[in-house]
This record gives structure tokens, sequence and C-alpha cells, in this order.
């Protein structure tokens, strides 16, 4: 039983690594660039959240709808103002321009919020006064949250994947992302199509942050770092730019690192997570599901 | 002219970011000194170091405004002596806080007080030991900290005293025989106090039936960590880490339904002003700590009630333990003779043998007759509080 309560717990952490791993690989996919203040985002829809709920007393589906609504703009604001005038940069300068703006956010959240931690309210997914089910006589604790999380990642990885195939601006989305100077000839305003981009991996980042919060409930400035970071490594593990490679890197990272933690040592669970990725780049080098693309020179 | 915006605007983000630091390195005003026919008054310069950013921020703006309170309380009293009092951030990096100490020392300080937190206080406490500068810190709680510097005291107790206490209570009043766990083992703090508590323990014959730890602070998720707890039987977890993430591991419990009764050491106290931090989660949770918010002594309220009013929040024991250090350093102070003429160097020598002075006993908030031994660690008792209907309760 303990076997399995692992693997829930893997398989919801994982989740939550997949929601922001699809953020970064749209991003990645469609402008090219790594938006390393995507983790910062998800702190900032997370206090929105927070906020929305406890001072102005909205219902958790309010406030979640608020989260996004803001970090959608923040999202295009932040393209507009800090990446949209290097877009002929050199790709190193977006790079630190990204680290630059995930700095900003973090100490304008400290500004504005303090330093101190805030607890996000536990009480979003339970339904009927209950936290979770309980299986097998209360050998196997199941909290709705990690359904929730586990339901949501799913659904998000099936819509995104059906939008990008399916509707207009999905295809205006690849046409970009395959080359820009050919999609802009075909009447495709790519600068709109980033922007969207943008505002799309952004309101996914307000989702993840409450989800997040809601398993983990300690909501500080620095909140979205660490799990921005391992979502990155889910993306490029499942192969960047891949929607399904983002999904399938984040539930495997997830998973890895819960039975690194409960079969080998707590110690080194980060260590051995980032080994296996090192393992995975030597042998597919494109990630798991990505298109390895030769760069014509 | 895109390349010119492009550049503009990267300067605007770099400023920024500089201001987000700016701001908060603040630098507090003294109050006015004493009244103009005093021509006696001697001022201290005394330099704070502790994170005012970052991680481990909170307890950084705690010990600097529990300082403060004391300070201006200090600078209105009827004294030839008055405080003079900076606080620098360190971010709770070390190397930050080497630069913060090179900082204070341009501003011509007299008495290092702090560091806030372990790390970098083993850092600036080799430099203020060569350089001779008297430190005091409210918070770093390691035996590291003060090791082979006479020059360095501490305001907490030490981290494995922590550990052995929080033993002996357990074995004592027989609460739970069943022992589990939880520490950080990336944490000098966290792994000095279970260190002495499994030392201890064993000497008790507590039997440990699992031993779980966690890389760092930023760790999120202990659901594997209690789960192992959990299977062992364990009917108490020990977990001597800081409040954040021992928030986390309260919610998962309660998710996981496991409901042992959790022990923890000082940097547990904060948890209930966590905001919006569900109090019931804590219900029964014991932790030690030096000092009780809603204690009804004169002193307490009074240092509640200002600290409420200026900063708007219960000030925790961090705060009190800064508090007691301005007392402490003043009424050290107060018997040295000749202290006009003396630059930091003596008085360093002077506050160090006044410090180990048999006579030398400071009242404070977070104990009376506090005094200290000559390796810098300080004597007085760690008080184990409960937390029931949401607030401590001693025990």
């Amino acid at each position: 039983m303990t076997f399995l309560g692992h693997v829930i717990t893997g398989l919801s952490l994982g989740s939550i690594y997949a929601i922001i791993a699809l953020g970064y690989t749209m991003v990645y996919g469609i402008a090219k660039m790594l938006n390393f203040a995507h983790g910062d985002v998800i702190m900032i829809g997370a206090y929105v959240c927070f906020f929305a709920v406890t001072s102005f007393n909205l219902p958790p589906v309010l406030g979640i709808l608020a989260a996004m609504l803001l970090c959608t703009v923040l999202g295009i604001v932040i393209e507009r103002l800090a990446y949209k005038p290097l877009r002929q940069a050199p790709s190193l300068a977006v790079l630190i321009t990204a680290i630059g703006v995930s700095y900003f956010l973090q100490n304008g959240a400290q500004l504005l919020w303090g330093a101190s931690p805030k607890s996000f309210p536990m009480n979003f997914f339970n339904f009927g006064g209950e936290k979770g089910i309980s299986l097998l006589g209360g050998e196997l604790n199941i909290s709705y949250v990690a359904i929730v999380t586990v339901l949501a990642c799913v659904v998000i990885m099936i819509v995104l994947t059906l939008f990008t195939t399916k509707t207009k601006l999905g295809k205006a989305m690849r046409a970009c992302s395959e080359d820009k100077g050919a999609a802009q000839l075909m009447g495709i305003n790519v600068n709109q199509t980033i922007s969207m981009t943008f505002a799309i991996g952004s309101a996914l980042a307000a989702v993840a942050g409450v989800l997040m919060c809601s398993a983990y409930p300690a909501l500080m400035p620095t909140t979205g770092s660490l799990p921005g970071i391992k979502a990155f490594t889910a993306a490029v593990f499942g192969g960047i730019g891949s929607i399904p490679g983002a999904f399938l890197g984040g539930i495997l990272l997830g998973l890895i690192e819960t039975f690194t933690k409960a079969y080998i040592t707590t110690d080194l669970s980060d260590g051995i997570v980032f080994a296996v990725l090192i393992v995975v780049l030597l042998v597919r080098p494109a990630g798991l599901l990505g298109k390895y693309v030769p760069e014509k020179v | 002219m895109k390349k010119f915006l492009a550049i503009a605007l990267t300067l605007v983000m770099c400023l920024g970011i500089l201001a987000g630091c700016g701001g908060t390195t603040t630098t507090t005003t003294p109050t006015p000194a004493a009244p103009a026919e005093e021509d006696d008054t001697i001022t201290i310069h005394v330099g704070g170091i502790g994170p005012l950013t970052g991680g481990t921020a909170t307890y950084g703006i705690a010990t600097k405004n529990g300082a403060q309170i004391a300070v201006d309380e200090i600078n209105a009293l009827d004294s030839n002596i008055k405080l003079e009092y900076v606080f620098e951030d360190d971010t709770g990096v070390a190397e930050t806080a080497v630069s913060a100490y090179n900082t204070l020392k341009d501003w011509d300080v007299d008495i290092i007080y702090g560091t806030t937190t372990t790390a970098p206080c083993i850092s600036v406490s080799s430099e203020t030991f060569a350089e001779r500068y008297f430190q005091l810190t409210p918070s770093a709680s390691s035996p590291d900290v003060t090791a082979g510097k006479d020059n360095v005291f501490q305001m907490c107790f030490t981290d494995p005293n922590q550990g052995v206490t929080a033993a002996n209570y357990v074995k004592e009043t027989g609460i739970a025989t069943k022992v589990g766990i939880i520490y950080n083992n990336g944490d000098a703090y966290s792994t000095g106090i279970a260190q002495g508590f499994i030392d201890q323990a064993k000497e008790l014959g507590l039997e440990i039936v699992t031993e779980q730890t966690f890389p760092a602070d930023t760790n999120t998720d202990f659901n594997v960590q209690l789960t192992a707890c959990k299977d062992a039987g364990a009917e108490l977890v020990f977990m001597p880490i800081y409040y954040t993430p021992a928030s986390l591991v309260l919610a998962q419990a309660s998710q996981m339904g496991y409901a042992p009764i959790f022990f923890g050491g000082d940097g547990m106290d904060g948890i209930l002003a966590i905001d919006g931090f569900e109090t019931a989660l804590a219900e029964g949770l014991m932790l030690l700590t030096p000092f009780n918010a809603t204690a009804t002594d004169e002193r307490t309220v009074n240092f509640v009630t200002k600290y409420q009013e200026a900063y708007g929040e219960i000030p925790n024991q961090f705060a009190a333990d800064g508090y007691d250090c301005m007392y402490a350093i003043y009424e050290a102070c107060l018997t040295i003779e000749g202290l006009a003429d003396m630059d930091h160097a003596a008085l360093c020598e002077a506050l160090i043998a006044v410090f180990t002075s048999e006579e030398f006993s400071v009242d404070g908030l977070t104990g009376s007759g506090i005094t200290w031994q000559a390796n810098g660690e300080v004597s007085k008792d760690p008080m184990v509080v409960a937390v029931e209907n949401g607030a401590y309760v001693t025990k």
C-alpha cells in the first residue's frame, strides 16, 4: 500500500511539474526562448488567488479566474516590455533578460507582500467537507487536490494539443515556430502570435500556481523558482517544444523524484533526478519525444 | 531606435532590481541624542547584519525590528550612553554577510549585532575575531558560531542543547515511546538539534524508529518522509526545522490522515503567525521557545504592544532575542569604565570581560538572570509550549 501511496504522490507532483513544463515548452516551441520568469509568474498567480480569496472573500473559482486573468495580462506585458525589443538580439541577451525579469518579479513580490510565508487556503478542493478519500480501511489516503491536479494536467494537455493542431491560431503558432519569416510572408502576424503564446503560457502558470499551493500550501516570493527549474528540466526531458513531451517529462520527473526519495535516499533525490536527465539527453539529445532538427549551416 | 529602446528598458529593469535591494537595506535613523546640556554623551555604533530579503528574510526582519524597539527605549532613557543602530542586509548568504560587515566597518561600527542565521554568522565571526569586534548574535545557534572565538556570544540557546532538552522532556513526561525524526540535513541548525536529540534519546533509551531527512528548506513534498514515520509507527515526530517547511509537513500529514504528536525546536516559533495558516493543523504541536508573546508580564506586554504598533505583527522569539541583545549590550556598557576613550578593539576586550564575569546577568524577555559562559554560550532554560486552541500554553 505504501507503494501505491508513493505512486499517487509522484503522479500529483509530476502533474504540477507537467503543467508548468507545458508553459515552458509552448513559449520555447514558438518564440524559441527560455522564459526563466515562468516560475515566478506561477508565484504571482498564487498570490493573486490567495488575496482574492482571503482579502476579497471571493469563491475559489473566481479566485482562480482572477489569477489567470492577471497572469495573462502580466505575461503579455512582460513580453512587450522585456522580450519584444530583443526579438532580433542574440538569444543569450534574451536569456539574461528573462533571468532579470525573474529577479524583478521575486523582489517585487517581496516588496509588495513581504517575505514571510503565507499559508494558502487548503479548502479549495474539499468535497463534502472531506480533504480526500480513504481507501482500504484508512491504509491509503488520496487527497482531492492530487486527483484534481492529475485530471487538470491531462485536460490541459489534450486541449493544448487540439488547439495547436486544429485551430487557425494554433496553426499560426506552429507556422511561426517552424519559420518566422515564411509565416510572416503567409500573412501571419508573428508578433501577435507570440504575444498570444505568452498569454496562454501565463494563464497556465496561474493554474499551476493555485494547484501547487493547494497541495503544498506555503507561499513565498521564492515559491516559484525551484519548481520552475524542475519543470524546465521536465520540459527538456520530454523534448522541449513538444506538448505531449512536456506532459510525459513532468510525470516521469515527479515519479522518479518520489521513488528516489522513498527507496534510495531523500538527500540525493534532486541529484538523481538530474542525473537521469543527463543520461536521457546522452541517448536522445532531443529529449524523449522531441524532434531532432539538424542545424543548417 | 529599437536597439536604444532595448538598452533603455534593460537599464530600467536593472534599476528596478537594484531599487528592490535598495529599498530593503534600510538604514535606521537614530533617535535624536541626549539633551544639549549633556556633553559627556557617548554614542556606541551598533551594526546589525541579517537577511532582509531572500528565503530567511522573515527572521532577519524580526531581529532587526525587535532590536530597534530596544534601541528606541534605551535612547529615551536618561543615560549618557546612546546607541546608534544600523542594519545591513546579508540575504542569508555568507559572502554577502561579509560584505555587509565591511560596509559596517566603513561606518565606524563598534559592536556587531548578528548575524541572524548560522552560516553567515560563522563567516562573519571569523572576521570579527581577527579584527577584534565584539559580536552578539540573537539567533545563530550552532556551536560553530562561537567555537574558538572569544569575542562572539549568543543570545539563543545552542542547537545540541535544544535537542537534549527535547529528549529529556519526552522521556520525563512519557508522551511517546516510539519517536520518528524529520530534519533538514542541509542545514547546520536542524542537523545540530537532531543530533543532540538522537544522542540523548539513545542514552535515555527512547526508541527512535526512523530518521528522515530532506535536503533544503525549498523542499515542499514531505509525503515520503511522513509515510515512513507512519509505517514505522512513530507516536511522536520530532522535527527541528523552520516553521515554513513545518507548516507543509503538518498540512500533508493532515491530508494523509496521520496524526502523531509533532514536536519542534525554536525555529517552529512563528508558525501560528503565518498569514492564512489554519491553526487547527497545529493543534497539539509542541515546541521549544524562550519567548511566549501571550505572556502577561508587564515587559512582554509592553514589547508586544510596541512591536505591533510599529510593524503590525505579533513578535516572535527572534524579535525578543534581538530586543534582549540590545539591553545586554547596553547594560554591559554601563559597567565599563572609561568607555568614552575606547576604540572597537578595546571595547571588545572590555565587553568580553563583562560578559564572562560571574556577576553580570541580564533580565530579558527570553529569560531572567541570563548569563554567558566563557565559550559564548548563553545559559537560560528552553521552555516547552504546546499549541492549544490556536495559542501557546506553557507546559
